[in-house]
């Protein structure tokens, strides 16, 4: 499509200004949206195998105990925090989306970070203490 | 080119399709509602398994057992594995209908999807309802101690 040498110039000043108007399109809403995506899959391909070890204690007590004690050692005691973290993030951010949608979306930033500093303290109560219980066994 | 540009916040509609139920609607009160109960039965699973006690390394078949022997965790643990998984599978239906571009392979991969979450709520149901603490033949350092008095 032809184009005046006019509009590109006006398209290239909207463009290169900030998006605006938007929950979505750039900065911290854009991004927890991005985090909530990704941690939300990691979570449910989580969830489909752990149901699967889980189902294991109807099979026999060794099968089930063979492999929980997988999930014990420093590797996936390591993989434990990350899912954690996914989790808290994918927690906290949720009931964010539930208060723009029903209260009021002008806070959304500010509560971008109210999630990220519960996400915080959430993991320094969980993290050190797990940490311990996996690497002291 | 002119192009006509809808009200924005106007409910989706399929104009071929004279269905009364607004599915999509129902989807999206389901993620928030299921979501709010899923962080209270979600965190307090972890706080249980993970953070009580010795956390993972308490982790065993007898453990497991004493969950599945008290009414209050067979009820926590089915609510979470029926909301959760929903919860996911729908999740996943939205990034396919947003990232799969062509109609079969949306199709493929939202059967898949079908497919996995009923097979696993069919498995979980089960377990949690025909678990046996006890099984018979079992060592009995590996099953709960209650196990001994039967």
């Amino acid at each position: 499509m032809p184009q005046t040498a006019g509009t590109l110039d006006s398209q290239q000043k909207t463009t290169s200004r900030r998006p605006a108007g938007t929950l979505y399109r750039g900065n911290t809403g854009m991004w927890s949206w991005v985090l909530h995506r990704i941690t939300g899959v990691a979570i449910f391909f989580f969830l489909l195998v752990h149901i699967l070890d889980t189902a294991l204690v109807r099979v026999s007590p060794e099968a089930y105990n063979a492999v929980i004690s997988q999930y014990q050692t420093p590797i996936m005691g390591l993989g434990e925090v990350a899912l954690v973290g996914a989790i808290v993030f994918h927690a906290f951010n949720g009931l964010r989306i539930i208060l723009i949608d029903f209260w009021n979306a002008k806070y959304q930033r500010v509560l971008f970070y109210v999630v990220i500093g519960l996400w915080v303290v959430t993991m320094l109560g969980f993290v050190p203490r797990h940490l311990i219980n996996v690497f002291s066994h | 080119m002119t192009s006509t540009i809808e009200a924005p916040r106007s409910p989706y509609s399929r104009s071929t399709k004279k269905s009364g139920v607004n599915w999509e609607k129902w989807g999206w009160i389901y993620m928030r509602v299921s979501g709010v109960v899923l962080v209270v039965l979600i965190f307090g699973h972890l706080f249980v398994n993970l953070w009580v006690g010795e956390g993972v390394s308490a982790l065993n078949f007898a453990f497991v057992a004493g969950k599945l022997t008290d009414p209050f965790w067979m009820v926590w643990d089915i609510l979470m594995l029926w909301l959760a998984l929903i919860h996911g599978g729908n999740g996943m239906r939205t990034l396919v209908n947003d990232y799969a571009t062509s109609r079969i392979s949306r199709g493929i991969l939202k059967i898949a999807i079908l497919v996995s979450v009923v097979a696993l709520i069919v498995l979980g149901t089960l377990v949690v309802f025909t678990f046996d603490p006890c099984p018979a033949g079992a060592p009995a350092d590996l099953v709960a101690s209650f196990c001994k008095s039967l």
